[in-house]
């Protein structure tokens, strides 16, 4: 047996309890409990808490450089580490934008100085200049750099033309491109989803299909080019729909949706609650229900939380002036396993969804229990609920719905690389 | 009545039989309006302020007339030249004002759901003079007072609101309060004006003026903001008023003595035809007066709650 230098004991993975056996911050094996005697290694009782490779969030909004005051790398990423993230990919919409490596490197430096053993952010460049959607940003550059895909996220590309030369020249580079689908018309100025709510309250709604339709047209040129393409954070029937009758037909299409859209819905709006306040808007229950469904079958490959950080006091505001977002990074996999109580998923689905399958497709390491993985797993505690009181969150950002409220399990520790990064 | 309510922010939270009581209350205050002098005492000492982000010349006038001729003092603060404008929040200029320790704050606004913001946060009442496209309370009640003077009842009537539903704030709490005394209620407008989901709504729709206003007891005309045009929800305004302004064409299979109304301020021959506005059943006029009694009574049943109560 290769050296080990860590045992976990006791500790539960998919049912099953186990020993975590961890060598020079890789996994050695993951065998029976009690079934092995590591002499000298560092043991760690794991109190039968449920193992968990370390999770990765596809798309967050870290706000450094430029939003300082909303969220900073060494904010989102202490929050990243409380939730079970190991790796973050950080969006491009920072000020100035990340369309140019050193500010790719800015953020890599910031985060290691943060936090030298991980987690990692796993920067994402701008798909074009400034993302003003006019000229292609320096892919090649920005991949050198350290960026992991590219997006335009938040302000899609709006001419066809070039988000077509973008895919393109991101492919030689090996950079997935990920569209925020929204169509730049179709309930422009919409707060809300556009319906029985909408109509009520006085919003001016987002229909669904405003979605739907730039996810046909990103299936359409991925389908034409040959290339694939990420869709992101998925809200609705419509375009669950569209994604797989493209894969069906073997579309290079991947897609991501959140925890808040597979929780709630428009009727959360309530009286003019701007914590769920969130673009794509939380749609119907439908919705839900079809988005449930797709992440079950795979058809939306993975979850991530669009973690958004907003200061408290630009959500305290009406509801057209509030911005968009959620903050995620904290409550998670609190929320996730909301969805594994009820049985709507089970853990196997949480390491697929939230970490195995965007290694997948991002080319990440991720750890899948297997010898020689990364030892970067969490240990989490499914009977402690915890009130995600303001105090109880690490991001900057407390603007979630879930805001003095409790929710249930919690991660206790958290290792990256075998090294012990969290715990609580 | 023991008024349990701080705020008014819309139709749904009253009962119908504290909309009764309103309207009873109202028709006093009436009576009083119409008197030499017609300022009672009952306020005197309370504070009303006035806040109006929004352009309004009735609806203010009639909130200030209402709270005066109760001996209220009543201050105003308009959006231009206020703080708003500075680019003060609205949470920080209702904390300023709260400071000031007012009876009450009239708060008009463009966006949905400022009445409420306000409501959350501070202790005084909060009486919404309209908010965005969502509610407009005090207007639906003197609308109903209206009517309350010409019918007995409101069971069997029919009532048609017809154009510019989708933005009017006015539509969504006339549809609430009609609803809720017993008239059934239609809506008309071309399906670019209709909101989201009208299909839920407890109306009739309908995109005919004519077959709309068939059978109809009132019709209650909105008015058209130009930029609705700009926006492309219609082709221009020439079409609208051929299409869907209402002339005494669109009468001719309403119910004998038909009442026709109007919120103001008006677009003479664009949503309305002239003569109609002007005509023996309009209450256009009849509307504003009864703001006035309707506004009277809302401010001494909210501002002397606590005594009420008590």
């Amino acid at each position: 047996m290769a050296h080990v230098d860590l045992l976990i004991r006791n500790v539960s993975w998919q049912g099953r309890d186990c020993d975590l056996l961890v060598g020079d911050g890789k996994v050695v094996e993951l065998v029976d409990a009690g079934a092995v005697q590591a002499s000298g290694a560092r043991v760690v009782d794991g109190g039968g808490l449920m193992l968990l490779p370390s999770l990765i969030d596809a798309h967050v909004h870290l706000r450094e450089p430029g939003q300082e005051y909303k969220e900073d790398i060494a904010s989102g990423l202490s929050a990243a580490a409380g939730g079970g993230f190991g790796q973050v990919m950080a969006m491009a919409n920072t000020s100035p934008v990340n369309d140019n490596a050193s500010v790719t490197r800015l953020m890599l430096q910031k985060a290691a100085l943060a936090f030298p053993k991980g987690p990692w952010v796993r920067p994402v460049g701008a798909l074009t200049v400034g993302l003003a959607g006019k000229e292609l940003a320096p892919a090649g550059e920005l991949a050198r750099a350290g960026c992991v895909a590219l997006s335009n996220d938040g302000v899609p590309v709006e001419n066809t033309e070039l988000f077509r030369r973008a895919m393109e020249y991101a492919a030689d580079f090996g950079l997935k491109v990920i569209d925020h689908c929204e169509d730049p018309w179709l309930g422009r100025g919409g707060v809300m989803n556009e319906g029985e709510i909408s109509g009520r309250l006085g919003l001016k709604g987002v229909p669904s299909v405003s979605e739907a339709m730039q996810v046909a047209r990103d299936i359409l040129l991925a389908s034409y080019l040959n290339l694939p393409i990420h869709l992101a954070h998925i809200s609705c029937r419509e375009s669950v729909e569209l994604i797989a009758r493209a894969k069906e037909r073997g579309v290079p299409v991947t897609a991501e949706t959140c925890p808040h859209y597979l929780l709630w819905d428009e009727t959360r709006v309530g009286n003019y609650d701007t914590s769920v306040r969130v673009n794509p808007p939380l749609r119907t229950r439908d919705d839900v229900l079809a988005l449930r469904q797709a992440v079950r079958t795979g058809v939306i490959d993975i979850l991530v939380t669009d973690h958004a950080p907003h200061a408290a006091h630009e959500k305290e505001v009406t509801f057209a002036d509030a911005p968009n977002g959620i903050s995620g990074l904290d409550t998670a996999l609190s929320l996730t396993y909301e969805l594994v109580r009820s049985g709507e998923l089970d853990f196997a689905d949480v390491a697929r969804l939230w970490c195995w399958r965007t290694a997948d497709i991002f080319g990440l390491p991720a750890n899948r229990m297997q010898p020689g993985d990364p030892a970067d797993f969490v240990l989490f505690d499914p009977d402690l609920a915890w009130v995600a009181s303001a105090e109880a969150l690490l991001s900057k950002g407390k603007n979630t719905p879930c805001l003095d409220k409790e929710v249930p399990g919690r991660v206790m520790a958290h290792y990256l690389g075998g090294e012990e990064v969290f715990s609580r | 009545m023991n008024w349990r309510h701080k705020d008014l922010l819309e139709i749904s939270q009253l009962s119908p039989s504290e909309i009764g009581h309103v309207f009873e209350t109202a028709a006093r205050f009436a009576e009083v309006n119409q008197r030499p002098i017609k300022k009672v005492p009952i306020l005197k000492g309370k504070s009303v302020v006035l806040f109006f982000a929004e352009a309004s010349t009735r609806t203010k006038t009639s909130f200030d007339m209402a709270g005066k001729r109760l001996s209220a003092d009543t201050f105003s603060l308009a959006k231009s030249g206020s703080s708003l404008q500075k680019g003060e929040s609205l949470k920080d200029t209702a904390l300023t004002l709260q400071a000031m320790n007012p009876d009450a704050i009239v708060i008009r606004h463009w966006d949905s759901g400022a009445a409420r913001f306000l409501a959350e946060r501070l202790e005084c009442s909060i009486i919404n003079a309209g908010d965005g496209w969502h509610a407009h309370p005090t207007q639906a009640l003197l609308d109903g007072f209206t009517l309350s003077r010409v019918w007995d009842s409101f069971e069997g009537k029919t009532v048609c609101i017809l154009g510019d539903v989708a933005h009017s704030r006015v539509a969504r709490s006339d549809v609430e309060l009609l609803t809720m005394l017993g008239a059934r209620v239609r809506v008309c407008a071309p399906r670019t004006l209709l909101p989201a989901a009208v299909s839920t709504w407890p109306v009739e729709v309908f995109s005919d003026v004519g077959r709309a206003c068939a059978g109809v007891d009132a019709v209650i005309c909105l008015r058209l903001q130009l930029e609705r045009q700009q926006a492309g929800l219609l082709p221009d305004l020439r079409e609208y008023a051929g299409t869907y302004g209402l002339a005494p064409r669109h009468l001719e299979k309403a119910n004998p003595g038909v009442k026709i109304m109007h919120p103001g301020p008006m677009n003479r021959g664009l949503e309305i035809a002239s003569e109609l506005a002007d005509c023996g059943s309009s209450l256009i006029l009849d509307q504003v007066a009864a703001g006035v009694a309707v506004r009277m009574t809302l401010l001494h049943l909210y501002l002397t709650r606590s005594r009420v109560s008590a």
